[in-house]
């Protein structure tokens, strides 16, 4: 039978990639010296798994590379070798070398080759450190092997076989009867049976075995083979087998040796020289795993997810058969139930919705586990002792933000690793504890979940910020900012406080990108920081991006759907109250800040039903750090809306994030805050394409 | 065809060896460790059981030494699917009560060559 | 020809080189789409519009989930502008290279379905009409009548519908 196992490699992929991170947490918090045992059974575990697993999926240059690892952690394990935070650190590297050869292997590109013989090498150093005796046995092991081979090369007859099972025998699960079987299969067998072991029909204990037998196999049969046969016995019965040569000449060979001394070396040696040439090509193994289907990507839903699917699946079916049963034979009289039914309907349908989307869901632990190592290595380099707290790691988000918010977190803990924690010697002047803290929080908070990163550092330095961003000519030199304005700056694109780029958050991305990718998401990102005391980011994202809670709005006769995430209130104006400013537009006075007011249908070149600010409302918006007021006609409904994009079948437009589709089948844009911005700041963006086209 | 109890905690492992018994006629149930497969266990019988030696909560050696004690797994072939070539591990099996291995990395082929040779 | 090849013939449709061209009217003109770029022909519903975008594109509208854009022909060729009626007709065509994307066209209606020849289709020449040349791939007789095949490719591509 012939079974493509390429099938099972995306399994295989998913679960070595959760294996590194286990061991790569696990390595993490390992503690130099005492040696928890349970702790490095489950890196082990890991790194045991991906071994057995590459060598059954055929990548044996991954399988090969962990089994050095393997059998050092094999060592750690049985006390044999200490835990140090050499090997530790070795380690880690090893971990994330095998992550890029599984990903190099899953993506079909090509491994850096130097980098694993490299780490490898330093790998078998550490090995050979305290092992180097085990090497030695081997070779000794593998010289009585080809010596034991080279002799029985005259033709063989046949084989005389003595077998006389232990009485517990059956209780191992073995079975003579399937062993004659077997031998019988190999050539021309004829049996004689002994019962001399047969006890009185009193004594006989019929879960024994007491038979034994002497066995002719006639034909030219390699030895291996008739000892395989008893391979998994020859310590339950005695056994001699003796090989009948053309010239009746015996050579007797006493199994029970042979097989502690020599047969199982064979054994080994034969297989390890399989996997060596199968191994030697790595790029050509490596090119053929890559012929494989594109990896898929796929989630792990928990069983209890499924199950509960399952049972308003079922809910729904005896809601619909109900419903059909009262529209087969309805009359006016059964209007209640009809109504209840559509009840019932819609009770179903939103928690089957529910449901579904829980499945997309998943704890936020995935996204934080890469910050232990992360803060591991970065506190090493910059000579910072830093300690990361993980609260709220089974917070759950949907997949798909999960993934997009991985790549800002990295950078805000950089950011508070770099710019926020002082140096040993800073904090114990500044009277705090040398061990600086790094606190990732997160928490659901209405349909959002809030992600904190809160260092006790040393908090925000306002007047450098500020001299900074006058120098950059970012803000007028004589502009009176309050401190938390002064923060806002640091989002500003082309901002950047550090004086020396460094390794550690000088990766050419500013927290101006930070704060675009995570308002792409449809969230926010806040800061509230204090000298000497710290800072703390707070983000914030809709749980979803496929569905959120919509705002639906009307201008110009046209309806609009703005994301409630982004209001912050609906106001009525007073002419009298708004401050026309000839640069900047019109402005509403909101507490103490002034807002810009956009018209909807101005920056739409819609024909407006109304101009009058006192007939429509205003609804404060914030998009990027920014308010400004939205003038429309009126507000109608809130619900929940499921995100389509325009993009499907026609292109971005600037100002709408999507569309949906309303009850009535009709389609309502959802509008885009920062986008709305940008096209009130620059009315031309809006022409860009039209204006392509006029030129094509 | 025969009724297997299948155990390994890698889920690509336990995939291939279902996917590849079921392939060849058998029924079979898995398990990721041994505690949820001796569990199973001592509410029904099984024709063999395949386990693999590494695992968390229980590993394959106490599970095989545990299945032993019930009745019902007595004389039940149980084959332990193992990395270790070594003679000193396959003791362990066999002083666990193992009925044999089978040594990791297999192919489909070699593992259903070994069922037969167990199932007759 | 033996009978034979005749019934053979007969099957694959006269010549394995025909196409299938949907015909319509806009005004007194006919223009044929392949026949196998169109997705369903509907009624006119209305359609949201889409904020500073080109008069031709009416909006977009709700195709069983997905958000498709509505063209005007008439507008997108400056021909005057004709009220929407329940009447009206809308082809939804795939259309793009590659990437696909599915589009409406508004028409003033549906008129026929032929089968022509490569060989039938003749270049257009540059017949200083409002519509450009660019968007015609050639010209078929059909009795009396002209038949303009439209390239939908090019006259729908993303850039040119504003």
């Amino acid at each position: 039978m012939s079974i493509d196992i390429s099938q099972f490699h995306d399994v295989f992929f998913e679960e070595s990639f959760e294996g590194l991170d286990a061991m790569e947490s696990g390595l993490l918090n390992l503690a130099e010296g005492a040696a928890d045992v349970e702790a490095i059974n489950t890196i082990f575990r890991a790194a045991h798994s991906i071994k057995g697993g590459a060598g059954t999926f055929g990548f044996m240059a991954v399988s090969e590379f962990t089994h050095v690892m393997e059998t050092l952690l094999d060592e750690m394990r049985n006390g044999q070798r200490e835990v140090t935070s050499d090997s530790t650190n070795l380690l880690l590297e090893a971990v994330d070398v095998l992550r890029e050869m599984l990903s190099a292997v899953q993506q079909k590109t090509d491994t850096d080759e130097e980098r694993i013989a490299e780490v490898n090498q330093r790998l078998e150093a550490m090995l050979a450190g305290e092992k180097a005796e085990v090497a030695d046995s081997a070779d000794e092991s593998t010289i009585n092997a080809a010596a034991v081979e080279a002799s029985p090369e005259q033709k063989i007859a046949g084989w005389e076989i003595k077998f006389h099972p232990h009485k517990h025998l059956f209780q191992t699960g073995n079975d003579p009867v399937r062993m004659l079987r077997e031998l019988a299969s190999l050539g021309d067998l004829t049996s004689r049976v002994s019962d001399d072991g047969l006890p009185d029909f009193a004594d006989l204990e019929p879960e024994d075995s007491y038979l034994s037998w002497q066995l002719t196999l006639k034909g030219n049969v390699p030895k291996e083979e008739v000892v395989e046969i008893f391979e998994w016995v020859d310590d339950d019965c005695d056994l001699s087998i003796e090989v009948i040569l053309q010239e009746p000449t015996k050579v007797e060979i006493a199994v029970a040796q042979l097989d502690e001394n020599i047969a199982e070396p064979v054994a080994e040696v034969q297989q390890e020289s399989k996997s060596e040439q199968v191994a030697a090509p790595v790029k050509a193994v490596a090119k053929k795993a890559a012929t494989s289907a594109p990896a898929a990507t796929s989630i792990r839903v928990g069983t209890d997810k499924v199950d509960s699917l399952i049972n308003l699946v079922g809910e729904l079916v005896i809601t619909q058969s109900m419903l059909s049963q009262i529209g087969d034979n309805f009359v006016p009289g059964m209007l209640p139930q009809l109504i209840d039914g559509l009840a019932q309907l819609e009770r179903n349908s939103r928690e089957m919705q529910e449901a579904i989307m829980r499945i997309r869901m998943l704890p936020i632990s995935f996204a934080f586990n890469r910050f232990p190592r992360l803060v591991h290595d970065l506190s090493d380099k910059s000579g910072k002792k830093v300690e990361l707290k993980l609260t709220g790691e089974q917070t759950e988000l949907d997949k798909t933000v999960m993934e997009k918010i991985g790549d800002p977190l990295v950078h805000l803990v950089r950011n508070s690793l770099d710019h926020g924690l002082e140096t040993p010697e800073v904090r114990l002047a500044a009277g705090k504890d040398e061990t600086g803290t790094i606190q990732l929080n997160a928490y659901h908070q209405g349909g959002n979940i809030i992600i904190e990163i809160v260092d006790d550092g040393a908090g925000l330095n306002e007047e450098k910020i500020f001299s900074k961003a006058v120098e950059k000519g970012l803000v007028e030199a004589d502009a009176e900012l309050s401190p938390e304005k002064i923060h806002e700056l640091i989002f500003l694109p082309g901002f950047s406080t550090a004086d020396v780029v460094t390794d550690i958050s000088g990766r050419g991305v500013g927290m101006d990108v930070v704060r675009s990718n995570i308002t792409g998401l449809g969230g926010s990102v806040e800061i509230k920081s204090k000298r000497g005391e710290g800072s703390t980011f707070t983000i914030r994202l809709p749980l979803t991006l496929a569905i959120m809670d919509g705002q639906t709005i009307r201008v110009a006769n046209e309806n609009y759907i703005i994301p409630l995430i982004s209001i912050i209130e609906t106001l009525e104006v007073k002419e009298s109250d708004m401050k026309y400013v000839s640069a900047k537009g019109e402005l509403y006075p909101l507490r103490d800040e002034y807002v810009p007011v956009i018209r909807l249908y101005d920056i739409f070149n819609l024909t407006p039903t109304t101009t009058d600010l006192e007939e429509g409302l205003l609804v404060i918006v914030e998009g990027e750090g920014q308010k400004i007021g939205l003038f429309i006609d009126d507000l109608l409904g809130q619900q929940q809306v499921v995100i389509k994009s325009l993009e499907t079948n026609y292109r971005k437009v600037i100002g709408l994030s999507g569309a949906t589709i309303l009850g009535d089948g009709t389609v309502a844009l959802i509008l885009d805050v920062p986008g709305l911005m940008a096209l009130y700041r620059d009315p031309s963006l809006a022409k860009v394409i039209t204006n392509n086209e006029h030129a094509a | 065809m025969a009724n297997i109890l299948a155990v390994d905690d890698s889920a690509s492992m336990r995939q291939m060896v279902s996917f590849t018994l079921k392939a060849a006629g058998h029924t079979v149930t898995d398990a990721a460790d041994g505690k949820q497969a001796l569990d199973i266990a001592k509410t029904r019988s099984f024709d063999l059981v395949l386990t693999d030696v590494n695992m968390p909560v229980m590993d394959g050696l106490t599970l095989t030494r545990e299945l032993r004690t019930l009745p019902t797994f007595k004389f039940t072939p149980i084959l332990v699917l193992t990395t270790e070539a070594g003679m000193d591990k396959k003791q362990e099996g066999r002083a666990a009560g193992a009925t044999g291995w089978l040594v990791k990395p297999f192919n489909p082929d070699q593992l259903l060559a070994t069922i037969k040779k167990v199932l007759g | 020809m033996s009978e034979l090849q005749q019934s053979n013939d007969f099957l694959s449709d006269v010549d394995d080189r025909t196409e299938q061209y949907l015909t319509f009217l806009l005004g007194e003109e006919e223009y044929g789409v392949e026949i196998l770029r169109v997705q369903e022909i509907k009624g006119w519903e209305s359609v949201t519009h889409i904020p500073n975008t080109p008069d031709y594109l009416c909006g977009v509208l709700n195709l069983r989930g997905t958000i498709v854009p509505i063209v005007d022909l008439r507008l997108r060729f400056e021909m005057p502008a004709r009220e929407y009626t329940p009447t009206t007709v809308v082809v939804v065509l795939n259309v793009g290279e590659g990437v696909q994307r599915t589009v409406g066209i508004v028409v003033d209606g549906v008129s026929d379905a032929h089968n022509i020849l490569p060989e039938e289709i003749k270049p257009s020449p540059d017949f200083g009409t409002t519509i450009s040349t660019d968007f015609i791939s050639g010209l078929v007789s059909i009795g009396s009548d002209m038949m303009m095949i439209l390239n939908i490719d090019r006259l729908l591509r993303v850039e040119a519908l504003g």
